[in-house]
């Protein structure tokens, strides 16, 4: 059998067939984080039509293990995972659970999120410090605006881009927050809003960067045979791929040009055998303004330094021919630290038309791909409506 | 006196060479001496060819400023340098990059522009501790 081969035994052999957020989503210190994972499975498994003792995989990052997750639904699975690489690790166990799915490891598998990123209910930072605590923040590094601003100052120097060509994507997502009731914020900004928002990291000011909120999600999935008995119709994993390139963004090869973001697109597209041109809805993770433009060119959209083409001439934007983070993104609906699982959720409710005002006629295919760290890891999934 | 920023911390043992040649003003950096590259953070192994085989250097000071920033706020409390300051990424003439502060500069994007020449100046914080930063090369602009 032939790698290519492999890979395409793997694509549409899963679905996703359950999503959700937490009951509520934005400031709620009154809800611990574990309490924000149970409401989103309790909510996605319903979505699904499943019962919550039909799941047997459980698949979490952050700040809690997969076996606490299961302890607090009252399951035990037969298959854990709990791959901690930032905030795309929810889109990289999509990939991990159709795996396991496929060679008969689970049947049922959930991925859950939940995070007090604005209240910070039980939040602790627990991890080997030596080498941020010794090389950055003597500096004042820290926090991710001063990480990705270095990749945003390298990327201008390089191609040209400018502080209002960064706005737009803030513009163009915040158009597509309108069109969504549970976006934090609403109304619409143009690009002299965003310039002359408050300053805190040179490119950046306060609305070229991510809300911070508290909020779970969740993501169901089981093989194709049997979710065409679930509630809703099943979305299929057509393609999934994953990378990790640095972690320090001193050891990132190209500022510019993500080698994590290729490698993920490229299994993805090989898998699912298609190229970016055939998709008609695409969800990136924007942490900042200048993510979504950079991840284009690194999956190979556009030549590097004509990502930023996609918001500015409209095309991402709603009624646009290719539009991106329909839910209003981490700029505008909601970010919690670990954002990947929603973009997931959109890229479903999208493919099964029930996004109302900010639904995108004729979606056939949907790509999602997100970051971990400052492009440091990511994921990418081809996500259908039909095989 | 009080510190105006957070000391490295921890200091890790493969590291002490560049601590204590930042104490005595120099830029101490590992290199392997089975491919010739000079890399940092340091390691026990070199990244690019797997050689155990390691020596430290003293670098030339110089580099070009690949990338940067102008902090308005900073989020760690132990940081209390007035703002605004230029956080950079260098990369050195020998290869390596390191994070770092560019000082001696005004904290104005029109006069900075990455790939502009700097060199190294070493800022004493205790009796241990010297970190090494960088200003553009031939001095205070």
């Amino acid at each position: 059998m032939t790698d290519r081969a492999r890979l395409r035994a793997l694509s549409n052999s899963t679905c996703i067939v359950g999503v959700d957020e937490s009951d509520e989503l934005g400031t709620l210190p009154h809800k611990s984080q574990l309490t924000l994972h149970v409401e989103a499975i309790h909510n996605a498994v319903r979505d699904a039509g499943l019962k919550v003792a039909d799941i047997d995989g459980v698949f979490t990052a952050g700040q809690h293990s997969p076996a606490t997750i299961a302890e607090a639904i009252g399951v035990t699975p037969r298959y854990v995972d709990g791959t901690t690489v930032g905030g795309c690790s929810f889109i990289i166990m999509v990939g991990h659970a159709m795996v396991a799915l496929h060679h008969g490891l689970c049947d049922v598998a959930v991925i859950s999120h939940g995070e007090s990123g604005r209240s910070g209910v039980g939040v602790t930072p627990r991890r080997d410090t030596a080498l941020p605590g010794q090389w950055e923040a003597p500096y004042g590094f820290g926090g991710a605006p001063t990480y990705f601003g270095l990749i945003t100052t390298r990327h201008m120097h390089e191609h040209g881009t400018t502080l209002e060509q960064w706005a737009q994507v803030a513009v163009s997502t915040r158009k597509w927050a309108a069109l969504n009731p549970k976006a934090k914020n609403r109304e619409p900004i143009t690009v002299q809003d965003v310039l002359r928002s408050r300053p805190v990291v040179w490119p950046f000011n306060v609305l070229n960067i991510c809300l911070v909120t508290d909020a779970g999600g969740a993501v169901v999935m089981t093989r194709a045979e049997r979710a065409r008995d679930c509630a809703k119709p099943p979305v299929y994993v057509r393609g999934a791929g994953e990378g990790a390139e640095h972690v320090a963004l001193t050891q990132m090869r190209d500022l510019t040009t993500s080698q994590a973001t290729r490698l993920s697109g490229d299994k993805a597209f090989a898998m699912a055998g298609v190229r970016p041109a055939d998709f008609q809805h695409v969800m990136l993770y924007d942490a900042f303004t200048s993510g979504p433009p950079i991840m284009l060119e690194s999956l190979g959209f556009c030549k590097p330094g004509e990502g930023v083409h996609f918001f500015e001439e409209g095309r991402a934007t709603p009624g646009g021919t290719l539009p991106i983070n329909t839910n209003g993104g981490g700029l505008s609906y909601t970010h919690t630290g670990m954002y990947g699982i929603f973009p997931i959720i959109e890229s479903v409710r999208q493919l099964r038309g029930e996004c109302g005002p900010r639904q995108v006629p004729g979606v056939r295919l949907s790509l999602v791909n997100g970051m971990g760290g400052m492009l440091s890891a990511a994921g990418t999934l081809v996500l259908a409506n039909q095989t | 006196m009080e510190l105006e920023r957070p000391l490295p911390h921890p200091i890790t043992p493969e590291a002490r060479p560049y601590w204590d040649g930042a104490r005595e003003g120099k830029l101490m950096i590992p290199r392997c001496t089975a491919c010739g590259k000079a890399f940092l953070y340091p390691r026990v192994r070199c990244p690019f060819c797997a050689s155990r085989d390691i020596e430290w250097i003293r670098a030339s000071g110089r580099g070009r400023l690949h990338a940067f920033e102008i902090a308005h706020q900073i989020l760690n409390r132990a940081f209390k340098v007035k703002t605004p300051v230029v956080l950079a990424m260098v990369e050195l003439e020998e290869g390596p990059r390191l994070l770092t502060n560019l000082v001696n500069v005004e904290p104005d994007p029109a006069r900075l522009r990455c790939d502009m020449p700097v060199e190294v100046v070493f800022e004493k914080q205790t009796e241990e501790i010297t970190l090494p930063m960088f200003q553009p090369a031939g001095g205070a602009r």
